[in-house]
């Protein structure tokens, strides 16, 4: 089954006309994604890749019946381009861009909490359902459909995962990124209730990394609620405290957001934990052996 | 983005927000003029560097010289300033190393009643920004936090409407304000909270927020930091960067689109992808090796890229081998060998260079690493890749 998309989605491209929202929707049709148009203001009438090119999200979606879309807008314009397709209806969006400002995130989410639509994002590699649809810049060909949900604050490691995952025979349902930002449109505990109604998904590996809380709130809730196994790995045991690690979100602040503090929640609610980015198959392999 | 106490209290007196009269000093006499112009009563000789931890800080070669000193006198404020112009500064945060003052900051003395304190950050879990304020200033917070949390009140606030006036009046009265502080304390406050919005700031300190004997608010600390992702709109705050307060290496890694954090130990990595990095420092750890430095090559990881990052990583003389990790998804395998072999040629390397790559045209690329004839050790996995990087750091 999987969450969030599948063949039947239909995706914009928003910032088609640049070279990374072109090279993308490219891929992702590649893939078999059923991607529908792109948007970038002043362009409308255009093709790109075949597709049809909009002024703004509202004509594309009266023109091409779209419920989804990727955002490749620059930082500077971003957010307005997130509460643009909110504002046009559609129900997903996934906002690949990295470097917009918080402030105007806080502003945006602030609007979507009020709202129909998720977010998935900012500064994030975008969602897949093997064999189903792609919203996003992962490579495709690495993924296999099987009952593993992914849920990770990561890019490559992810990818990284989802190879030794598959290497072992365990398939994936739906990977989502959430991004690497601090301020995000969707949390571990979001998905995961998510995966806990979706029949195909019979446990959830979680990728985390220092800063904020939400693998602790993730440990929460797995704790209180979640019946399916899940695995998971922490990454920056060996990060200095203050020092911003790649993420804006992978800081240590005011002694708060620790590797350690997660790895120990995680376990507090019964989680299997990755001893090493090489153990992340092998770890839910043994999570749901166990169940 | 970090600035100096100086600098933050410039930008806070221009959005009419209490600061104490100062003057900056890069120079014994300076100073000792300084001192003369604030009106020649008592005055504050503070030594301006980012690194928190300053009250406590002391020179590292005259332990008894503390970072804050009260003077008296021009001929006080030249020796103040003295002892720690061209000095280095060791606090909590710098190391033992330090870090090298050029300039003070002489500020006019205040008589202080009580100690207060505000800060503000974006709280992640609630996507709000949120002030904080506790009538414990002039402590290290995260100790008012630790054993009287309840003595912290927050106060979140949406970036448009700002801080609210029963929110500030609310605050006011756990402060323990009275007469005309209250009205002083509200406006101090809200001001406060619009600075944090419209610079785009990541964290504002003020601690302590002194009230005076003569009923005054007055910032006399002010720390603040601004959020990277904004500074392309605010091109008067870039031009307060202070790169000597930077680590050359990390500056240099931003230039080149890299993110690199030199750290302590001997094997260096090289990445794509934060996450990926951080665990791949994990690991080396993880197998009893001690990594030298977090470097992500991000999503391009093109030659140049490649080159520069083994320039800067070779730079650091502590070196004893360096592991590259790549997957490589939409960036080819065939196309990081390449820049592997073109930069290991061009740069030179010295010591040992443990290659494992993963992803798209991995065969093809592990073929270029062996048929380029160079010293090149090629990983099959992670858990081969770190054990035979620590092994080779000996």
């Amino acid at each position: 089954m999987s969450i969030l998309i599948d063949k039947n989605t239909r995706v914009l491209c928003q910032g088609i006309t640049g070279k990374a929202g072109r090279f993308h929707a490219r891929q992702c049709l590649d893939y078999g994604t059923q991607v529908v148009g792109g948007v970038t203001p002043g362009k409308g009438g255009e093709r790109i890749e075949g597709l049809p090119v909009f002024d703004t999200v509202e004509e594309a979606v009266r023109q091409t019946g779209a419920d989804a879309t990727m955002i490749f807008v620059p930082p500077p314009t971003a957010a307005d381009a997130i509460l643009e397709a909110a504002d046009a209806g559609i129900r997903l969006i996934v906002a690949i861009t990295e470097g917009i400002p918080v402030l105007d995130m806080v502003g945006a989410c602030d609007v979507l909490r009020r709202g129909k639509s998720r977010l998935i994002g900012p500064n994030c590699p975008g969602v897949i359902t093997p064999d189903a649809c792609k919203i996003g810049i992962m490579p495709g060909y690495i993924h296999r459909r099987g009952p593993v949900g992914v849920i990770s604050r990561s890019g490559t490691l992810t990818y990284e995962a989802v190879w030794q995952l598959s290497r072992l025979g365990l398939g994936q349902s739906t990977c989502v990124g959430l991004g690497g930002d601090p301020i995000v449109g969707t949390s571990f505990v979001d998905l995961l209730a998510m995966f806990q109604d979706d029949p195909q998904t019979e446990g959830v590996l979680l990728i985390g990394e220092i800063g904020g809380t939400a693998e602790e709130e993730a440990a929460a809730y797995v704790r209180g609620q979640f019946r399916k196994p899940v695995a998971a790995l922490v990454a920056g045991r060996t990060a200095p405290p203050g020092k911003r690690m790649g993420h804006a979100g992978a800081i240590i602040a005011g002694g708060r957001g620790t590797a350690a503090e997660k790895i120990a929640a995680l376990q507090s609610a019964g989680i299997q934990l990755a001893q090493s980015p090489a153990d992340m198959a092998a770890a839910m392999q043994r999570a749901l052996q166990r169940s | 983005m970090k600035i100096h106490e100086y600098q933050a209290k410039q930008i806070l007196r221009e959005a009419g927000v209490g600061v104490p009269r100062g003057i900056v000093a890069d120079t014994p006499q300076a100073a000792a003029d300084a001192f003369g112009q604030l009106g020649g009563q008592l005055a504050v000789v503070k030594a301006q560097t980012h690194s928190g931890g300053r009250g406590k800080g002391t020179v590292k070669d005259n332990p008894r010289q503390h970072s804050v000193e009260v003077v008296g006198s021009p001929d006080e404020a030249r020796q103040a300033a003295g002892n720690l112009l061209g000095h280095a500064l060791v606090t909590v945060q710098t190391g033992p190393e330090g870090q090298l003052v050029r300039r003070v900051l002489v500020e006019q003395g205040c008589r202080i009643e009580r100690e207060l304190y505000l800060g503000i950050v974006v709280d992640r879990a609630a996507a709000m920004p949120v002030l904080m304020a506790s009538p414990q200033g002039g402590m290290d917070i995260e100790q008012v936090a630790a054993r009287t949390p309840e003595l912290i009140y927050r106060e979140p606030f949406h970036p448009d409407a700002g801080l609210r006036s029963y929110q500030a009046r609310k605050l006011a009265q756990k402060l323990g304000l009275s007469g005309g502080a209250t009205r002083a304390g509200e406006e101090f406050m809200r001001r406060l909270c619009r600075v944090f919005v419209n610079r785009d700031c990541s964290l504002v300190e003020i601690n302590p927020l002194v009230l005076t004997g003569e009923g005054a608010l007055l910032a006399l600390d002010a720390k603040m930091s601004f959020d990277p992702s904004s500074l392309f709109r605010h091109p008067e705050l870039r031009e307060l960067r202070d790169l000597a307060e930077e680590q050359p290496a990390e500056t240099r890694a931003a230039e080149a689109g890299l993110s690199y954090v030199k750290l302590d130990g001997s094997i260096g990595c090289l990445v794509n992808g934060a996450g990926l990095a951080m665990s791949t420092m994990d690991l080396i750890q993880l197998h009893g090796g001690a990594p030298a430095n977090f470097l992500d090559v991000g999503g391009g990881a093109n030659l140049d890229q490649v080159t520069e990052a083994f320039r800067i990583l070779l730079a650091d003389g502590g070196l004893r081998a360096v592991l590259v990790n790549i997957f490589g998804g939409i960036m080819r395998c065939t196309t990081i060998a390449e820049a592997i072999v073109a930069s290991y040629r061009s740069v030179g390397f010295q010591v040992p260079l443990v290659v494992r790559l993963e992803g798209t045209e991995v065969d093809e690329g592990r073929e270029i690493l062996a048929a380029s004839g160079l010293n090149i050790i090629t990983a099959e996995d992670l858990t081969d890749a770190a054990k035979r990087v620590v092994a080779a750091a000996g």
